[in-house]
């Protein structure tokens, strides 16, 4: 009965990745498709546009900067006894509960050019860092950060050390036996932190609200534009877009670790 | 008389295959053999942990596993003990209450508790009663496990290696409580080991076991021992 | 419209109004949400982690999705299912005489819905990760499932489900973009996140930093609470 449930599971694993990427697929044309009908015109699209660039133009590099960022502090916290550790750990957590606002409140004061810390980085980076895109990806990096973190520490620490080991006595150098054996290994559990860091990096809203200033065209995320336009046809579009935008990012990113388990 | 326990099994596991049958009349028997040879999967399969794939199990002459007729008994309804390698006893609890916990014949909590403290003092381990499991020698542990294993009042005991996790001199000193406490409770058991020693020592029967199969048979002589007068340790007096 | 700490208190303590009534309300919302998200939550990590079922999974996404979707989109649904008509906002009225958006009930239910996927997943892995041995030397003992899940595995796997309670604990306190539309500018629903939002809005800087001071150091003291509960022996 043991062998029946095993062979079960992984034609269920199997199927259900393709499963839920064809839903996803067709989930996101239905989605535009019956959007279009509802709204009538295609004129709504040029409203809906907007917002949507926007949300791609953040929540892409976004994940992607907490993603490699993520698996860096990941790999140090699964790796590493390094003075500082806990506070790593700490304040790489805080996002997951600190409340949008305090988040948005404290990177004003990093980023605002206003203040001295800000003032400095805008005159180094040389660019404003608030009410622009920048400032946003930032807000989304932070958002995303945690979940890659955690996800990444905890698919590394569950990697065999016995491999590693291995790897070592062939000769590979320790660099390399993070990249080409640790986390391949890890990637699984990688894949799933970065589905759902992405999908907060796209719907976060109290931060990106404070930093980024909700301009149209420039910092107004589908998350902002969707309570804007919430007494207009135009809502349940965007809802429908931003909620299959989320699933399809965390089931796209999660499908790509499931590979060849 | 019934044996008390009647095996007749078969069941695949990925490439591994077991397929044995023997009797348990009475006494200690034990399974030898090397790792790997399917010693613990019986035990699994006797106490109804795993389902076979075919044939019957029947403990005291009662069926409780008949592929054919689709028959599987609970294992929370086959009133056996079982003794672990590395003893499982509940680190939240107390020594007592983690024998307690399996008393099941009778009720209320101070009864439970008192069938436990007899069952410590048996094994030798009263002493043990408020400790917590965590701060237990290996030796020690195991004594526990035995009485937790024996308290529930059951009818047929298994021991899955429960002395291979430790060292030398406890294994031989413990040797002599677990056959002692067992022949004087008049429990039936089933013990696993790939000791060879251990296997002369405890076992009336040696039921030798390689590759999923049985590959023989054979009974000990022992020698009988006079009986002590009773009250005294070891006399097997049993309410 | 404190109904927590008189006054005069609070007045000894030095503790203005502006930091105490949206900090009470916070803490009494949070606090309310944290009982019905632990039992549920513990309830069904228990299931997803024992249970072998069609549609396991699915389950554990469905109950997931707030953790995925923008609070704000999460919000809005509560809003349109509890105030737009429908069986939900029918219920409501038949159990409360009126629907419960822009209520105190109503942010409870928006921070409870919130902050349920952490604790069903803390309580799903620690649950998960429990010898199974265990179990089986508890069913061996003759101990039915009931006893077995409450005496055994339970207790066995409590440091994961109190850190998820911690967790959801956390993120209820800490919501703001479902509370706001669910509760709306109601007095009674301003919490600390939404206090602190109003005091940037409307230029109250002294406010704001100490609002976001008192976030900051109760969110870094639950966390450091988890790490603790994580960083110790399992058993």
């Amino acid at each position: 009965m043991r062998r029946k449930r095993t062979y079960a599971q992984t034609l269920g694993g199997r199927h259900k990745a393709a499963l839920l990427a064809v839903t996803a697929l067709v989930g996101f044309g239905l989605g535009f498709g019956i959007a279009h009908l509802v709204a009538g015109s295609i004129a709504y699209w040029g409203v809906v546009s907007g917002p949507f660039l926007v949300s791609l133009r953040v929540a892409i590099p976004a994940t992607v900067i907490a993603g490699i960022t993520g698996v860096a502090a990941g790999y140090a916290l699964a790796k590493g006894r390094f003075p500082g550790r806990s506070v790593l750990e700490t304040l790489g957590s805080l996002p997951l509960i600190l409340p949008p606002t305090v988040i948005g409140y404290y990177l004003l004061q990093v980023l605002s050019p206003g203040t001295r810390v800000g003032g400095f980085l805008t005159r180094v980076v040389g660019h404003v860092l608030v009410y622009n895109v920048i400032g946003c990806i930032i807000v989304a990096t932070v958002a995303a950060f945690p979940f890659c973190m955690r996800a990444a520490r905890a698919a590394i620490e569950g990697v065999d050390p016995g491999v590693e080991e291995a790897a070592r006595t062939m000769g590979l150098p320790d660099w390399r036996v993070a990249l080409q054996v640790t986390l391949p290994l890890a990637r699984r559990g990688i894949a799933s932190g970065l589905a759902i860091g992405s999908a907060r990096a796209l719907g976060e809203y109290g931060a990106t609200l404070m930093v980024g200033g909700d301009i149209d065209g420039r910092t107004r995320t589908m998350s902002l534009a969707i309570l804007d336009s919430f007494t207009t046809p135009e809502r349940n579009t965007m809802i429908l877009i931003l909620v299959l935008m989320a699933i399809s990012a965390m089931t796209g990113v999660g499908l790509l670790g499931r590979s060849r388990t | 008389m019934t044996p008390a326990l009647e095996v007749a099994v078969a069941r695949s596991i990925g490439e591994f295959e077991l397929d044995v049958a023997f009797t348990v009349e009475s006494g200690l028997s034990v399974l030898f053999g090397p790792s790997g040879a399917g010693k613990s999967l019986t035990l699994a399969l006797i106490a109804g942990l795993i389902r076979p794939d075919t044939g019957t199990i029947a403990i005291h002459g009662d069926v409780v596993t008949d592929c054919s007729r689709r028959i599987h008994v609970s294992t929370q309804q086959r009133r056996i003990g079982m003794v672990f390698q590395d003893g499982l006893l509940l680190p939240h609890r107390s020594v007592l209450d983690n024998v307690a916990l399996a008393v099941r014949q009778v009720r209320g909590r101070r009864e439970r508790r008192a069938v436990a403290g007899e069952w410590l003092q048996r094994v030798g381990a009263e002493e043990l009663a408020d400790r917590q499991p965590g701060s237990l020698s290996g030796g020690q542990r195991q004594r526990v496990a035995l009485a937790r294993g024996l308290a529930g009042d059951p009818a047929l005991v298994l021991l899955d290696e429960p002395l291979s996790a430790l060292d030398a001199a406890v294994r031989r000193e413990l040797r002599d409580v677990i056959r002692g406490v067992i022949i004087s409770s008049g429990v039936p058991a089933v013990l696993v080991t790939h000791d060879a020693e251990e296997a002369e020592e405890l076992g009336d029967v040696v039921i030798a076991y390689h590759d999923g199969r049985v590959t023989g048979t054979r009974s000990i002589e022992r020698p009988v021992r006079p009986e002590p007068p009773p009250g005294t340790p070891g006399s097997g007096e049993r309410t | 419209m404190n109904a927590v700490v008189p006054h005069s208190w609070l007045d000894r303590l030095g503790i203005p109004p502006w930091v105490w009534n949206p900090l009470s309300i916070s803490l009494r919302a949070a606090f309310e949400a944290t009982i019905v998200v632990a039992v549920a939550g513990v309830a069904l990590g228990y299931v997803l982690a024992k249970g072998r079922f069609p549609g396991r999974d699915a389950i554990e996404t469905v109950f997931s999705l707030p953790m995925a979707l923008p609070p704000t989109v999460v919000g809005l649904y509560l809003l349109t299912r509890m105030g737009g008509p429908g069986p939900i906002r029918n219920a409501e009225i038949h159990l409360f005489g009126h629907p419960l958006t822009f209520t105190f009930t109503g942010i409870v239910i928006a921070q409870i819905v919130e902050s349920f996927p952490y604790c069903m997943r803390f309580s799903r892995t620690a649950i998960s990760v429990v010898d199974p041995r265990f179990e089986q030397a508890a069913r061996a003992m003759g101990l039915s499932p009931w006893r077995i899940a409450l005496l055994v595995t339970l207790p066995l796997a409590r440091r994961g489900i109190v850190a998820g309670v911690a967790m959801a604990f956390g993120r209820a306190l800490g919501d703001f973009g479902a509370t706001m539309i669910v509760g709306g500018s109601v007095p009674l629903a301003t919490t600390m996140p939404i206090a602190l939002y109003n005091a940037v809005f409307y230029g109250s800087h002294g406010q704001a930093m100490v609002l976001a001071l008192v976030q900051l150091v109760v969110a870094f003291a639950i966390l450091l609470g988890v790490s603790r509960l994580g960083k110790l022996q399992p058993w």
